[in-house]
């Protein structure tokens, strides 16, 4: 990274290995949420439904405050965290992923739904014939059939967790070489006098980042295509 | 065996259906479509829960709603042939078949390599799904059912979706399955020529109810049949045996019950099964022996029953020893002749329709 500076290199680091830790973090969650909200029919799925989605339509400002509220030292999880395991998630990088992956789990979840809505189930059925029981049907039938849909759930949910700004600044504060991700150090870069400059050079940094992003995602999403036939 | 029982209760419609199936054989599950067929078959595999059932195959109790038994599909060892393949798309042909194969439950009767020869796949292994037609996706699907070890095979309209060459290219192979393997097979169709082609056996559905069963020549007779297949398709179905090859004609002897008929076939070994169809339409009736006609065949009998077919027409049946054959003749006609039954009366034939080269189960042990 000869061409970035310091700061520049270090935002990027931090924002691709928080992005990536909510990613991993929310992937089971996800696949698990989407399999519950489209194949099982149960009492109040309508509010885990809305649950799921409610960060998608709060400010993010909200959800970081909640998360504050929860998980800060004094709050009921952080005050449990910090004296069962020595863990302090408020004014951390984890606590930076935490955000992330809060607000980016509506979109993992919607992605992946979408696709296993269009699994056949008939194919399931054939592999219950077959002799496959649950778990392996899941494993082989279809779990590889709504792969389309998990990466589109990864990339855009890593896209987004890139680009995440309100919740992560209100829960984690905006602190250099911790929290300070791409967007935080562009908005820090907007306010210091003189920063014109270092804000265009981030601008870019994110754009070549989303476009990179979105090509990756495109160039998969062909190849898993060819590999199902469609 | 295979006996089945089972009642479901689904919005309006009310499935209730008992019937047994003689095991190998194949047994055709006909009857409009929205008479139950499938409904049938996917309670035998495991798919359908019905509300009150017995399921039971040789012995082995599958499903009993009063004991609270109930094999689920992926123990139930039913092999199935969805209508539409359901082959897995995110899986090469091979993989497909070694899917089945790795989950297979008890004693192995049909390799990979056996299974591959009968359906001629070898050269589809290495291709993805979608890169086959309709023929071969439905001789993969095959393939892939046989793999599991059936205890039966569940073959649910599975030509339905080709085109009449198309179909061609599959019935062969599952007359080589028939005859091979012994494999029992339930097979339900809405087509009477697959009916003609693979049954041994009929079990007639009309709406959720079976109307009719019984081994093919029997139930070739059948009043419920006759309403379903339409006048012009009625006619005897026999299971004859080429006696040989008659040389001042060049035509085929052939056995059906006490009698003999000659066809044209070529080919034919002393011994082969052939079934042949002789339509109501194509047999005309005589009181006397018929001389100096055009007409070759000509089976003696016994006038067994006179029934009203259409306001013009009466079909008559004649016991010819061990067949009974059926005539459709005008009304008019029935009472000039006088006809009664325990008649002597000649049956000429004017053609005779060949429906398969082989149709009984082999004498030799099953494989399994």
């Amino acid at each position: 990274m000869m061409w970035l500076t310091a700061d520049e290199s270090e935002a990027l680091r931090l924002s691709l290995s928080i992005a990536a830790r909510s990613v991993a973090f929310n992937l089971p969650a996800a696949i698990l949420i989407a399999w519950v909200l489209t194949r099982v029919r149960f009492v109040g799925r309508t509010l885990l439904d809305a649950l799921v989605h409610l960060p998608l339509v709060l400010p993010p400002v909200v959800v970081g405050y909640v998360l504050l509220l929860l998980f800060g030292t004094r709050g009921f999880i952080g005050s449990w965290l910090q004296h069962a395991f020595g863990i302090q998630l408020v004014f951390t990088r984890n606590g930076a992923a935490l955000a992330t992956a809060v607000m980016s789990f509506p979109l993992m979840v919607r992605a992946m739904r979408i696709s296993l809505e269009n699994v056949d189930r008939g194919l399931e059925d054939a592999a219950r014939t077959l002799g496959a029981r649950a778990a392996d049907r899941f494993a082989t039938i279809t779990l590889p059939l709504m792969l389309p849909g998990i990466i589109a759930g990864v990339i855009t949910a890593f896209s987004a967790a890139l680009g995440e700004f309100g919740a992560v600044i209100t829960f984690v504060s905006n602190i250099p070489g911790e929290t300070r991700t791409l967007p935080l150090a562009l908005y820090t870069a907007l306010q210091a006098p003189g920063g014109e400059h270092a804000a265009a050079r981030l601008a870019g940094l994110s754009l070549g980042l989303g476009l990179g992003g979105l090509l990756l995602s495109e160039w998969f999403a062909r190849r898993v295509r060819r590999m199902l036939g469609r | 065996m295979l006996a089945v029982a089972a009642a479901k209760q689904r919005g309006a419609f009310a499935l209730d259906v008992r019937f047994d199936l003689p095991t190998p054989g194949v047994a055709a599950l006909f009857g409009r479509s929205g008479s139950g067929k499938s409904m049938v078959v996917n309670t035998i595999a495991g798919l359908l829960k019905p509300d009150v059932g017995r399921i039971v195959h040789d012995g082995t109790v599958l499903l009993d709603t009063r004991q609270h038994i109930d094999v689920p599909p992926e123990r139930r060892r039913m092999g199935y042939v969805f209508q539409d393949a359901r082959l897995f798309p995110h899986l090469s042909v091979a993989a497909n078949l070694r899917y089945a194969e790795r989950r297979a439950a008890g004693s192995t009767y049909v390799s990979l390599d056996t299974v591959t020869g009968l359906l001629d796949l070898g050269s589809l292994m290495d291709r993805r799904t979608h890169q086959l037609s309709g023929g071969e996706r439905q001789r993969v699907a095959i393939g892939r059912a046989l793999l599991t070890q059936p205890r039966v095979l569940l073959l649910d309209e599975p030509l339905a979706a080709l085109d009449g060459a198309r179909r061609e290219e599959v019935l062969p192979y599952l007359e080589t399955l028939r005859d091979q393997l012994a494999i029992p097979m339930v097979y339900v169709t809405h087509d009477f020529d697959e009916v003609l082609r693979l049954a041994t056996h009929i079990v007639l559905l009309e709406s959720g109810a079976v109307v009719a069963q019984g081994d093919v020549a029997k139930m070739s007779l059948d009043p419920h049949l006759r309403s379903l297949i339409g006048p012009d398709q009625v006619g005897a179905i026999i299971d004859g045996v080429v006696l040989g090859l008659d040389s001042a004609s060049g035509l085929t002897k052939v056995r059906v019950g006490h009698g003999e008929l000659r066809v044209e076939a070529k080919n034919l070994a002393v011994g082969t099964p052939l079934r042949v169809q002789l339509l109501a339409r194509d047999v005309i009736v005589s009181t006397q022996i018929p001389q100096r006609l055009s007409v070759r065949n000509c089976l003696a009998g016994l006038v067994t029953g006179i029934q009203d077919d259409d306001p013009g027409s009466d079909l008559v049946t004649i016991d010819i020893g061990g067949a009974v054959i059926v005539a459709r003749i005008t009304k008019a006609a029935t009472h000039e002749l006088a006809l009664t039954p325990q008649m002597n009366a000649w049956a000429l034939v004017k053609s005779v329709s060949l429906r398969g080269h082989s149709f009984a189960v082999p004498a030799a042990e099953p494989l399994r």
